[in-house]
């Protein structure tokens, strides 16, 4: 069992992804982690605003008790799952990394130069993480849907607009880490 | 009954994202420098068994566990909304390292300024709501 402290190859997780696709379909709903997100804004309001947020969010109950599993799933990995957290990147990305200012690459598992809390304190920092997740909800709404939706059921179920998302996810983020991050780092 | 089995499939979902690195940004840079397999493999398998399964389940007309029929619509036919939409997704993805499912598990993790991203995510949703039609779809 000493297996499921190291971090997880892609032939045993992609599968797990796989099935808890199955899974959702099997208990009659879909795999989609972004339409939480409207839901949440619609909790909080903003269905008296704006008419896309009115719709009755208790149908979407189910899905944020996926995201409240996805939370405690990750405590539960991080606390009792995991010995070493670091990410074992391989050495071109380690030192692409440092070369921008990354020194935390290939020790941490997330950039402590974005993620620690130090960082938030940081002006540069904060205005990353606001404005990439301002850019996630942006976009993955605009999109109908982000990678759960549109990478793995809309492609699963051989859907073009989900083909066109993906292509559009893979332009984006080319674009951010070969083109923009040069610029920002 | 229910609440419990969408519980235990998003417990499920969020070790499979924190234990596979999908939820760590440097595994998505990664993957956008195209240095690794990893991230791909991940895809690639779920995808090619997500296809198997969807396959079934229209051929051999599976029903849920619940005995109802399990329906695919299609998407809406569109071009611009999901080429837009998803450059401005996948901007954010490659900035952020992270998508709407393991924002929520490093949460958990216990990655506080991941809490920036989710209320810039949320906002970033509201701001869509707001502008939904003077936007091209």
């Amino acid at each position: 069992m000493n297996w499921i402290y190291e971090p997880w190859p892609w032939y045993v997780s992609g599968p797990m992804i796989a099935l808890i696709m199955f899974l959702l379909l099997m208990v009659g709903k879909r795999f989609g982690m972004s339409s939480n997100l409207r839901t949440m804004c619609t909790i909080c309001g903003a269905g008296n605003k704006v008419d896309f947020f009115k719709f009755d969010w208790k149908a979407q109950r189910w899905n944020l008790i996926v995201v409240l599993g996805a939370i405690i799933g990750g405590f539960i990995s991080a606390h009792f799952l995991s010995v070493d957290t670091a990410v074992a990147i391989t050495p071109d990305t380690i030192s692409d990394l440092q070369s921008l200012g990354f020194n935390s690459a290939g020790k941490a598992y997330l950039p402590i130069e974005l993620y620690d809390l130090e960082a938030l304190t940081d002006f540069k920092s904060l205005a990353i993480l606001t404005i990439s997740g301002l850019m996630v909800g942006f976009g993955t709404r605009y999109a109908g849907g982000c990678t759960s939706g549109h990478a793995i059921s809309g492609l699963s179920e051989l859907q073009l607009p989900s083909l066109i998302a993906v292509i559009g996810f893979f332009i984006g983020g080319l674009t951010m880490i070969h083109f923009i991050f040069p610029l920002l780092f | 009954m229910r609440t419990v089995s969408y519980l235990l499939i998003g417990i499920v979902f969020g070790i499979t994202m924190f234990k596979s690195e999908a939820a760590s940004w440097f595994r998505i840079y990664e993957m956008f420098k195209f240095e690794s397999f990893h991230m791909y493999g991940i895809i690639g398998s779920a995808l090619v068994i997500g296809i198997i399964i969807v396959q079934s389940i229209k051929r051999f007309k599976i029903k849920s566990f619940h005995g109802e029929e399990i329906k695919f619509s299609p998407k809406a036919k569109s071009f611009s909304r999901y080429m837009f939409g998803g450059i401005i997704f996948g901007l954010g993805w490659a900035l952020a390292g992270t998508c709407p499912g393991p924002m929520f598990t490093l949460l958990g993790a216990g990655y506080l300024p991941i809490l920036v991203v989710i209320a810039g995510s949320i906002l970033g949703t509201f701001l869509y709501g707001l502008f939904k039609d003077k936007l091209p779809h």
